[in-house]
């Protein structure tokens, strides 16, 4: 308190000038209160208050465009820190009626348009091995190994740089259950991966057997098991959490 | 008449008063993010003295099942958090504000003798200006604990592309476990804070409202009606003794 603030005034001043802050004051309460309410009571986009909605966008275009460098790498650990049991978490597109032996990945070049990829076919290209800390959206994490094709290599063997170039890719499990969709800087990201491998194994079933992607530079929910269709989009495809109320992004 | 004078610059008011709820806010979607993995305790080996948090806890306060809502809240409202906390601590700085509230060379071990006496256990308390040595010190700690918050919160949100500040944490673990007790000491402050403000009293309270604080009768000067201009005595008369 400094010296030069100090004031003589009437009680009655005293009193006015208390009045006055504590209608304020109690007005500006009641403006927060109502503009909770009404922020709870905005119809829903995806399953969250549409400003909510609004925002998370605004924040996806920040770190897509602006924040994210594809230099980032996650964080690499040696092949033997590497923990052998691996947590499953989640069961959906990982329905019994799966056939492996007739399973193909189906690869959307354009409407109408569809390349079949044998799993040979994808254990014949460069095999790349990634030990990292996965991270579930939950909280958790886990250093795990995986190996697989990097998901740039597969694009240039294939040729599909040019619908690669699209915003997005959807990748969608063969029965249609669950299905994510992610940004081309992801995508490309030297670190994605179409696994086929865990722990130097095939994949177990419930990890995805016999493709799976892993992408370190997202949450677990975009690391869809058992892909069974791939397509490319200048408009976001559809997202199985996104429509649960979860960020789009989800990027790390 | 009485002698008044002004406590709380306006400024200071409007970054408290959107601190509160915006805090409220962060801390309960916090709660909701964190029952998602809900994995802290106090204990060691298979005793748990303390789990975080007791079932009873997340039942009252509806926190299950409720991570996207939680995450979409914590994910909007930091912005919120981050720019009345940065703004804030411009304004100490650019303002001067600073050096009522900044501890310095004395802080340290004048606040043990107002924690003394807040305890009844010894009388009068040392010289101060806006703020007692304990003060300066807890609203200091606070600043601290905001920044730290922001800044284990960057490294968990973004531990790829903030990979240098998430090492410097101790790693992805780490920053979530530091994230989550900073937020268990933002708590205990709130606690405490209450209860002094409590204890200070009407007139304390009132200043951080309408901006100032009524001066006890008894500390006036003896010619304080007539001298206004004239105080010199740099020690000001105490407001109040606990007045956090």
């Amino acid at each position: 308190m400094s010296i030069g603030n100090e004031k003589l005034v009437s009680e009655k001043e005293i009193k006015t000038r208390t009045i006055r802050s504590f209608v304020i004051f109690f007005l500006l309460i009641t403006a927060a209160v109502f503009g909770w309410k009404w922020l709870n009571k905005q119809p829903e986009d995806n399953g969250i208050p549409k400003p909510l909605r609004a925002v998370l966008n605004t924040n996806e275009s920040l770190f897509r465009q602006v924040i994210f460098d594809e230099n980032n790498l996650s964080k690499v650990y040696p092949t033997a820190v590497a923990i052998p049991k691996v947590r499953v978490n989640g069961e959906y597109g990982m329905g019994d009626n799966f056939d492996a032996a007739t399973w193909k990945l189906q690869v959307v070049r354009s409407a109408g348009d569809t390349l079949l990829i044998t799993l040979d076919e994808i254990k014949a290209l460069p095999k790349t091995a990634i030990v990292f800390d996965f991270k579930c959206i939950e909280g958790w994490s886990q250093v795990t190994h995986w190996a697989g094709v990097k998901f740039s290599d597969f694009v240039t063997h294939f040729k599909l740089s040019e619908q690669a170039a699209s915003q997005y890719a959807g990748l969608i499990t063969p029965d249609k259950e669950y299905y994510v969709g992610i940004d081309r800087k992801s995508m490309m990201h030297s670190q994605t991966i179409l696994c086929y491998e865990m722990n130097g194994k095939p994949l177990p079933m419930d990890q995805g057997y016999p493709l799976r992607l892993i992408i370190p530079v997202k949450y677990g929910i975009k690391h869809l098991k058992r892909i069974g269709t791939i397509s490319f989009s200048n408009q976001r495809p559809p997202d199985y959490w996104f429509e649960r109320g979860y960020d789009y992004y989800a990027g790390l | 008449m009485k002698r008044i004078v002004k406590k709380h610059p306006l400024a200071i008011r409007w970054f408290h008063w959107i601190n509160f709820p915006v805090i409220a806010i962060m801390i309960w979607s916090g709660l909701l993010i964190y029952w998602a993995n809900d994995v802290y305790r106090i204990g060691w080996g298979e005793t748990t003295i303390l789990k975080f948090f007791p079932d009873s806890f997340n039942k009252a306060l509806n926190l299950p099942f409720r991570l996207a809502e939680g995450m979409s809240f914590h994910f909007v409202f930091m912005w919120l958090f981050a720019i009345n906390g940065l703004l804030y601590v411009l304004y100490l700085i650019f303002s001067g504000e600073w050096r009522l509230i900044f501890p310095n060379k004395k802080s340290l071990k004048e606040s043990i003798l107002v924690i003394l006496h807040d305890l009844h256990l010894r009388k009068g308390l040392p010289p101060q200006k806006k703020y007692n040595a304990a003060q300066r010190i807890a609203y200091t700690g606070v600043i601290v604990l905001g920044l730290g918050s922001l800044i284990t919160g960057i490294a968990i949100y973004k531990p790829v592309q903030f990979k240098i500040i998430c090492a410097l944490l101790g790693g992805y673990e780490w920053a979530r476990a530091e994230h989550f007790i900073l937020t268990i000491l933002f708590s205990l402050f709130f606690v405490v804070h209450i209860v002094q403000v409590i204890l200070a009293g009407w007139n304390n309270f009132r200043a951080m409202v309408a901006g100032f604080e009524v001066m006890k009768p008894a500390a006036m000067a003896p010619h304080a009606e007539e001298s206004e201009d004239t105080l010199q005595d740099p020690v000001l008369p105490q407001p109040n003794s606990v007045n956090i």
